[in-house]
C-alpha cells in the first residue's frame, strides 16, 4: 500500500489485466501467476502470443517460469539488489525516458543540504534516532526558496536534484553486486536488463506483475518503491501495457483496503486519528492531514461526509462525532496486538473469514494465544482449525494444551458463501464487481452483514439504556438499514448506497467524490468508492455491459470508472499522445476537454498549458501536466520526502535472517523493522550454521490461503492431498532424500515434516563463492479436513516491517533432513 | 407388431433417412436429454477465490444450486475459471460444510448445539461485559475513545459491504482498535 501509495498517490494496481495485451515486456516477480491468478495469466499467454517478452523472476522454476521467455533465478529476499541492479543500468547507460522523467516525475527537485545517504553512513539514512529506534525525515525533504517553492533543476544536472541523487545511491548496485547478493550470474542479470529496458520511449511499454512474493519481507514497501522507481523512470506509469499490476489473492483484499478492516485506516486511505494533541479535535486533525494542492486537498470534506455517514447529520455539536472516533495508541496491528493476546491482555475476539492457527506467522504462537481468550466467535464456512483449535490443534494432540484447562468460551457460527448472499467484491485491479444471491444459505449460515448488523442492533439497544458517556457515539451510530426475509437479512444495495453517499437534505444519491461538502450536507462512507450508485437504481458495480478495450461498462473502477490510474501520462506534456501505438487519454482542442479510450484520470476541463494562479488550492492548483493529482506536487516520486519510514529510497538490507552478511553496506538489516524477538518468537543469526538454507514459501493452483475454501473440497484435495518440500537434486544428494522420503524442516521457531519432492526447479545459487541452497514449502495445510499436512507457518517468525507491518515469511533461514518417523496425522501419497 | 419393429434402431434408422450418424441415431431417452442448467435460472456472480475476479454464472432451481460456471460475457475472464473456481459448486455443497452453530462452553471437549438467536444474545452480553471493563475514555486528558480488549480479525474474503458494518460497528461503534485482515501493503 504506501509502496505504490507513496510513490504514485494511490494503493492500488495502476492498471488492469487486460492491459498486458498491449505491453512489450512483462516482467513477473515474487509471484507464480500461472500456478496462483491462473485466469489473469491468460492476458500474459495472449501478449506473448501478440509479440511481448515475459520474464519471470523467482527462486523457484514454476509453470510461469516455463512460459516465460526468460526465468532469472534469485535468492529470496534479494529483490531490492535486482533492482537496484535494474536502476542502474538504465541510469548509467542513460536510457531513461527523459522527456517524461523531467516533466513527470519529481527527479528536478534539489534535497536538502543536510540529506546524507547509506553512502556517507554505514548504510542508514540521515535522520536515524538509535534511542527510538525511527526516522526523523526532517532532511529528506525538498529545498525549498524563500516562498515555500521546491527548487528544482529541469536540466537534471544539479548533484543535489533528484535524478542525481539517484545516479549516485545507485551506483553501488552493479552487476556484480547484483550477482554477489541475488546470485544470478551477471550474463543473466545483463540480458534480463537489456531486454526488459530496450528502446524505452514513446512506442514502448512494460509492466510489472508482483505478488506477496515482493510484500512479506521486513523492506517490503521498499521493494514495491524500487519496483515503482524502475518504472517511472522507463516512463511506464499511466500507460498503455504499463504500470504495476498488483496480484492480490482474495477476492476482496482491495476491497478490505479501501474500506480498511484495519486498525490504522477509516474508508478510503483516511488515517485513523492518533491518540495525541493532533487529534484532540477534528479541526487539529484535518490541519494535520489536509494538503494545500491535489485531491487531498479535499480532506475535510472527505472526513465529514464519512462522519455524516457513521454518526449522521445530527452529530454536528460533537464535531460530527469526531469526539467518538477511536484514537490508536500503539501497535494494534495483527501481529502486535496478538502478542498481546498471548500476554493475556486481550479478552475477546472475533475472527472473520480468516484462518490464523494455520495461515498466520508463528502459528503455533497464535494458536496457544487463543487459548488465553475468554472468548472467540469463528465465522467461517467449516470448522476450521481457528475455531477448533482446543480439541485438536498440534499443542492438545502433543498432550501440551489440555481442553480441560482451556477456559476459552468459543462460539462457531457458520457463514454464507458468495452466491447464497448479494453484495460487491473488489478485484485486484480496483474493479466493484457485484455478485447476485442465488439460493438461501443453507441451516444456521448467514451472511457478515446479517452477523454484523443484529449483532449492532442488540448492542445499541443496550447503549440506548446506558448513558454512560462512552456510550454516546454507538447510540449515535446510524444502523437503519431495510431487511428482507425470514432472518431478517439487511439490503447490502442499501449499504452500498451509504458507502457512495448522499445529500443529507433529500438523500438524492451523489454522482461522485467531486459532490462532497465539508459542512454535514454530504454523507459518504467511502469517498473514492462515491460514484458507484451514483442515482437511485443505477447500482454501477452491477453493470454487464463491456465495452472498448478495458471493459467500461462491466462492474466499476475506482476512482469514477479509471481503468488505468494516471492516465494523462499517456499524452504528451502538450496533450498530444506519446505515440499512435500507445495512446490512452489526450487533450481534444475541440471540444476543450480530455478524451479518449479510459475515463480520464485528471480534471476534464483543464488544458495542458494550465498554470495555476496564485492561491489556487485543490485540482486547481496542479498545472495541466501534473498527472499524478493526489500528489500536492503533482508528480511521481521517484524520491519519497514524506510518507515512509525507512527512507525516501529503496536500499538492500538483507533479511532479519540470512545466510550472509550484507554485500552493500555495513548495516545487515533494516533498521526501522522490527523482530518481535522473545521467547516464543526465536529467531536465528545470521549466517547460522544450524539453519544454512534460505526457506520460502509459496501457494498451489489447487489450494486457497489458510486451506478454509479448499482442503476440505475433494477435487481440490485430490488434486493436492498432502503438504510436501520441493528441493533441489542436489540437496537430495547432501541430505539422502529421495522423492517420497519424509523430510524434516526446522528453524529457530519450530520443525515440521513433509513429503520431500526433488525436482530441477529448485536450483542451488552460488553467493559470494558458496553454494546457498532454497527449500520452498506451500503453506496451505493444516491438520484437518481431506488435505492434510503439518502447518508451515509454524516455521515462519512473527516481525514488523516498519511500513505496514508485514511479517517476513518469504525469506527466512531453515535445515532440511531425513524424518525416520511418519508424522502423526499426514496421509501416504494417494 | 409393425410399430414394434419399427422401434427396432437399426430398422427405425433406415425409415427415418439419415445415414444413422445424426439424431435418427439417437432413444427417445437420449433426445429428451437436456443439460443439467436447462431452464434454470441464472444468477450473476464473482469467484470467490483469489482476487483475479472471474465472472460465473450460478444456475439454481427451486431454492437449490445446480451448476456454477464461468461467464463467457467477463471481459476479464472470458468464460474461464481455474481449478478452485471450477470447484466453487462442491464449496457452497459439500457435507463437510458447517451448517449449525456451535458453541465449546469453557473447559469443555466438545461442541454443544446453540440457537442462532441465542448465540448472538450471548455474544452481544460478553461483548457488552468486557467492553465495560477495558473501555478507555481519556488519557492524560485527552480523548482515547478505545475499547483495547476486544479484537477483530478478517475481511478480505467478505463483501465490501460487510468490511464496511464491521469497521464502522466495531471502530465507530464500540472503539475497538484491534483490527486487522489478511492485507497489509
Amino acid at each position: 500500500m504506501p509502496g505504490l501509495g507513496t510513490t504514485f498517490g494511490r494503493g492500488g494496481a495502476t492498471t488492469a489485466q487486460q492491459d498486458l495485451v498491449n505491453a512489450d515486456a512483462i516482467l513477473i516477480i515474487g509471484s507464480s501467476m500461472a500456478e496462483a491468478h491462473p485466469v489473469g495469466f491468460r492476458w500474459v499467454v495472449k501478449a506473448r502470443e501478440a509479440g511481448a517478452l515475459v520474464i519471470h523472476v523467482d527462486p523457484r522454476f514454476s509453470r510461469t517460469s516455463a512460459l516465460a521467455d526468460l526465468w532469472a533465478p534469485i535468492r529470496a529476499g534479494s529483490d531490492i539488489a535486482f533492482f537496484g541492479g535494474l536502476i542502474h543500468y538504465v541510469l548509467s547507460h542513460d536510457l531513461a525516458f527523459r522527456e517524461y522523467v523531467v516533466a513527470y516525475t519529481n527527479a528536478s527537485m534539489l534535497v536538502r543540504e543536510d540529506f546524507k545517504g547509506p553512502d556517507d553512513l554505514d548504510g542508514l539514512f540521515s535522520g536515524w534516532h538509535a534511542a527510538s529506534q525511527a526516522y526523523d525525515p526532517a532532511s529528506w525533504q525538498y529545498d525549498r526558496d524563500d516562498e515555500g517553492r521546491p527548487r528544482r533543476d529541469p536540466t537534471l544536472k544539479h548533484p543535489r536534484c533528484i535524478y542525481q541523487q539517484l545516479v549516485r545511491h545507485f551506483a553501488r548496485y552493479t552487476p556484480e553486486m547484483v550477482e554477489r547478493v541475488c546470485g544470478l550470474p551477471r550474463e543473466t542479470f545483463l540480458n534480463v536488463a537489456r531486454r526488459y529496458v530496450e528502446r524505452p520511449g514513446p512506442d514502448r511499454t512494460g509492466t510489472i506483475c508482483y505478488a506477496v512474493g515482493l510484500t512479506q519481507h521486513s523492506t517490503g514497501a521498499q521493494i514495491i518503491r524500487s519496483a515503482a522507481i524502475l518504472q517511472l523512470l522507463l516512463g511506464n506509469v499511466g500507460r498503455p501495457g504499463g504500470g504495476i499490476l498488483a496480484l492480490r489473492g482474495h477476492a476482496s483484499i482491495q476491497g478490505s483496503t479501501d474500506i480498511p478492516t484495519l486498525y490504522d485506516l477509516l474508508p478510503g486511505y483516511l488515517p485513523m486519528p492518533a491518540f495525541g494533541p493532533e487529534s484532540a479535535t477534528l479541526a487539529r486533525y484535518i490541519v494535520k492531514h489536509r494538503q494545500p494542492a491535489g485531491m487531498w486537498a479535499g480532506f475535510d470534506r472527505y472526513i465529514v461526509s464519512l462522519l455524516a455517514a457513521w454518526y449522521g447529520p445530527g452529530s454536528r455539536e460533537h464535531d460530527f462525532g469526531f469526539e467518538w472516533l477511536p484514537r490508536i495508541s500503539g501497535d494494534h496491528s495483527h501481529q502486535g496486538y496478538w502478542l498481546d493476546m498471548a500476554d493475556g491482555r486481550i479478552d475477546g475476539l472475533f475472527v472473520m473469514g480468516q484462518n490464523p492457527a494455520v495461515g498466520a506467522p508463528n502459528a503455533a504462537l497464535e494458536r496457544r494465544a487463543l487459548a488465553r481468550l475468554e472468548w472467540l466467535v469463528v465465522r467461517d464456512m467449516v470448522e476450521v482449525e481457528t475455531a477448533t483449535f482446543w480439541k485438536d490443534s498440534p499443542e492438545v494432540r502433543s498432550g501440551e494444551l489440555v481442553p480441560d484447562r482451556i477456559g476459552t468460551e468459543v462460539f462457531f457460527v457458520p457463514a454464507a458463501g458468495h452466491a447464497e448472499k448479494e453484495g460487491t467484491f473488489t478485484n485486484t485491479q480496483r474493479l466493484l464487481q457485484w455478485h447476485e444471491k442465488a439460493v438461501d444459505p443453507p441451516g444456521d449460515c448467514r451472511s457478515d452483514l446479517w452477523f454484523v448488523f443484529h449483532l449492532g442492533r442488540r448492542l445499541k439497544a443496550r447503549a440506548a439504556a446506558d448513558d454512560r458517556p462512552w456510550n454516546a457515539g454507538l447510540r449515535a451510530l446510524t444502523w437503519h438499514y431495510p431487511t428482507r426475509g425470514p432472518h431478517d437479512e439487511p439490503e447490502s444495495e442499501a449499504v452500498l448506497l451509504e458507502i457512495n453517499g448522499w445529500r443529507t437534505s433529500d438523500r438524492e444519491p451523489l454522482g461522485g467524490s467531486g459532490e462532497l461538502a465539508a459542512d454535514g450536507s454530504t454523507s459518504c462512507g467511502c469517498w473514492i468508492y462515491s460514484g458507484v450508485y451514483p442515482r437511485a437504481g443505477d447500482n454501477r458495480a452491477r453493470d454487464r455491459r463491456p465495452q472498448g478495450p478495458y471493459g467500461h461498462g462491466w462492474g466499476y473502477a475506482w476512482p469514477a470508472d479509471r481503468r488505468i490510474l494516471y492516465n494523462r501520462a499517456s499524452a504528451r506534456p502538450d496533450g498530444r499522445p506519446w505515440s499512435e501505438r500507445k495512446k490512452l487519454v489526450w487533450w481534444d482542442e475541440r471540444q476543450a476537454e480530455w478524451t479518449g479510450l479510459d475515463t480520464p484520470d485528471f480534471p476534464r476541463d483543464t488544458p495542458p498549458a494550465y498554470q495555476p494562479p496564485p492561491g489556487a488550492s485543490g485540482l486547481a492548483a496542479l498545472p495541466g501536466d501534473a498527472p499524478f493529482i493526489m500528489h500536492a506536487d503533482g508528480l511521481g516520486w521517484l524520491w519519497a520526502p514524506a510518507g515512509l519510514k525507512d527512507g525516501p529510497l529503496p536500499a538492500h538490507y538483507e533479511p532479519l535472517e540470512s545466510p550472509l552478511r550484507n554485500p552493500v553496506y555495513p548495516q545487515q538489516t533494516n533498521p526501522a523493522a522490527d523482530r518481535r524477538e522473545r521467547p516464543d518468537n526465536p529467531w536465528a543469526s545470521s549466517p547460522d550454521p544450524d539453519f544454512p538454507h534460505v526457506l520460502t514459501t509459496y501457494r498451489l493452483t489447487e489450494h486457497h490461503t489458510a486451506g478454509g475454501m479448499s482442503r476440505t473440497l475433494s477435487r481440490l484435495a485430490e488434486l493436492q492431498p498432502a503438504l510436501f518440500c520441493e528441493i533441489s537434486p542436489e540437496l537430495a544428494e547432501r541430505t539422502g532424500l529421495r522423492t517420497g522420503d519424509r523430510a524434516r524442516v526446522v528453524t529457530a521457531r519450530g520443525r515440521i515434516e513433509a513429503f520431500a519432492l526433488v525436482t530441477k526447479r529448485m536450483r542451488p545459487l552460488v553467493i559470494e563463492g558458496r553454494e546457498v541452497h532454497q527449500v520452498a514449502l506451500p503453506w496451505h495445510f493444516g491438520p484437518t479436513g481431506l488435505a492434510t499436512g503439518d502447518v508451515v507457518n509454524d516455521l515462519v517468525a512473527m516481525s514488523e516491517e516498519p511500513n505496514v507491518k508485514i511479517m517476513e515469511s518469504k525469506a527466512l533461514m531453515c535445515r532440511v533432513e531425513r524424518s525416520s518417523v511418519l508424522s502423526p496425522g499426514s496421509p501416504g501419497p494417494r | 407388431m409393425r410399430s414394434l419393429v419399427r422401434r427396432w434402431p437399426a430398422i427405425r434408422q433406415f425409415l427415418d433417412g439419415g445415414d444413422g450418424t445424426g439424431r435418427e441415431a439417437m432413444s427417445a431417452r437420449t433426445r429428451a436429454l437436456a443439460p443439467k442448467t436447462s431452464g434454470a435460472s441464472v444468477s450473476r456472480s464473482v469467484c470467490p477465490y483469489c482476487a483475479v475476479g472471474c465472472g460465473q454464472l450460478v444456475y439454481h432451481r427451486g431454492g437449490r444450486l445446480v451448476a456454477i460456471e464461468g461467464d463467457p460475457a467477463s471481459p476479464i475472464s472470458e468464460g474461464r475459471l481455474c481449478p478452485k473456481g471450477a470447484a466453487s459448486f462442491e464449496l457452497l455443497t459439500h457435507g463437510a460444510r458447517a451448517t449449525r452453530v456451535r458453541y465449546r462452553a469453557p473447559f469443555a471437549r466438545e461442541w454443544q448445539d446453540l440457537d442462532a438467536e441465542t448465540a448472538l444474545d450471548m455474544i452481544a452480553e460478553r461483548v457488552w461485559r468486557t467492553r465495560a471493563r477495558g473501555f478507555l475514555a481519556a488519557r492524560d486528558g485527552l480523548p482515547l475513545m478505545q475499547c483495547p480488549n476486544i479484537a477483530h480479525l478478517g475481511g478480505a474474503t467478505l463483501d465490501n459491504e460487510e468490511n464496511y458494518l464491521i469497521k464502522k460497528l466495531f471502530a465507530g461503534g464500540l472503539g475497538m482498535v484491534a483490527i486487522s485482515n489478511q492485507a497489509r501493503i
